[in-house]
């Protein structure tokens, strides 16, 4: 995309104000000690900001994408196939972006050591996948539906069942670090990591659809996440 | 023109995207005993004072020339660190060439940083500018738009091979961080 005369190369919209969550939100007790609480210093976007790291075929390898296939057996849980498309905010598919997820095994326990809930390791399952887009911004894993667990916010707290997407567009600003949540979990109305997002609409945006037309017969289920990541300012000119 | 879709929300990493997103070696950007190599270092910590365990850095950088790079061979431009358990990040690099910015101007070098973690619904973003380079970060745009009194808080100390640059996400001596 061309720069302007100026050298000023065109910006990324910053109507993610609208949707993210605010940095304090006291029900989220870990906030309230790391909350900025300066104003933000406003910055024009330069090449720094609009440049990103790029990712190929070099790094990400095909077999990633299948959390249910890293071992010698298949993990315990519900099999999902879990895909969708990564659009910018004008609707343009992103190719060749890269989506990392993790994700907790279907008793609610993660492969990380600090984890100590009670629940059952599955040997069978790390919970840790990667994949770019194809041509046309479309993104396919194979996993597990994992589930709920206790955490530390509040007494009798739980996070509703989620997994964690990391996803890299084409510039540094647009990174996005979220989690995608399961249609008609009664756990999400309790959440304080979900309810953190003022706009009810903006939170609906977090939760799959269940997508009968991508389940395969006697298989796995499938849900449907499709993700929009900042777009781009229009450019002065181009030829 | 299709109609404006709104970004999708931020969410917190929560503490465990280590098994995930920090592997060994996620934090160096060229090999030990590189010629010009540097360790950027530092400690994350919250208005307490107490260290962040549970977050994780990433950096993006242009090369020595000043170029940012545009593939993932070679030197990448990208690392990323979790911090450990005294709050204490590191990333081997090389100083990064200036870059241009807006208007004919040059931006001094610099490493833009994202802060991530538990307890973060979404990034901080800041800057890390060198000591060594006061003429460039006296001309730069973006140092320019930092209250004058907090400028200081973005650059790091350079001694030798070591450039140290500390993160504070609140109260006294917080972090300058960027709306971008």
């Amino acid at each position: 995309m061309r720069d302007d005369a100026t050298g000023r190369p065109a910006g990324y919209h910053k109507d993610h104000h609208l949707s993210d969550p605010p940095w304090l939100y006291p029900d989220l007790r870990a906030t309230r000690l790391r909350a900025p609480s300066r104003p933000l210093v406003s910055l024009t976007h330069t090449l720094s900001e609009v440049t990103g790291p790029v990712f190929s075929h070099n790094t990400v390898r095909g077999h990633e994408s299948d959390l249910t296939a890293q071992h010698d057996g298949p993990p315990i849980g519900q099999r999902i196939i879990l895909s969708g498309r990564v659009r910018d905010g004008d609707g343009k598919p992103l190719p060749n972006a890269l989506l990392e997820i993790w994700q907790a095994n279907s008793a609610g326990r993660y492969t990380h050591k600090w984890d100590t809930y009670e629940a059952p390791v599955d040997p069978n399952f790390s919970g840790v996948g990667r994949c770019l887009t194809d041509s046309e911004g479309r993104y396919e894993f194979v996993t597990i539906k994992p589930g709920p667990y206790p955490f530390g916010n509040h007494f009798n707290a739980w996070r509703p069942a989620h997994i964690h997407f990391s996803l890299f567009g084409r510039a540094f600003v647009t990174r996005l670090v979220t989690q995608m949540y399961f249609p008609g979990d009664p756990l999400l109305d309790h959440d304080p990591v979900f309810n953190s997002i003022p706009d009810p609409k903006a939170r609906r945006r977090l939760v799959c659809d269940f997508d009968l037309d991508a389940t395969v017969a006697d298989w796995a289920n499938a849900y449907r996440f499709d993700i929009v990541l900042r777009g781009r300012e229009a450019t002065p000119m181009e030829d | 023109m299709s109609e404006r879709q709104p970004p999708t929300p931020s969410q917190t990493t929560g503490p465990y995207f280590g098994i995930a997103l920090t592997p060994d070696g996620a934090n160096e950007l060229v090999a030990r005993g590189t010629p010009g190599s540097l360790l950027v270092w530092g400690t994350l910590r919250d208005s307490a004072g107490d260290p962040v365990r549970e977050g994780m850095l990433e950096i993006w950088q242009a090369d020595r020339e000043g170029r940012y790079p545009e593939s993932d061979s070679g030197f990448t431009g990208f690392g990323r660190c979790h911090a450990d358990d005294d709050g204490r990040f590191e990333f081997r690099t090389v100083k990064p060439g200036g870059v241009p910015g807006p208007d004919g101007t040059m931006q001094a070098p610099h490493l833009n940083v994202a802060v991530y973690g538990a307890g973060l619904l979404k990034p901080v973003r800041t800057r890390v500018y060198f000591s060594d380079e006061e003429d460039a970060n006296a001309a730069d745009p973006v140092l320019s738009g930092v209250d004058q009194t907090r400028r200081r808080l973005l650059i790091a100390g350079v001694e030798g091979d070591q450039v140290r640059f500390d993160i504070k996400l609140q109260g006294d001596d917080e972090t300058p961080f960027f709306d971008v």
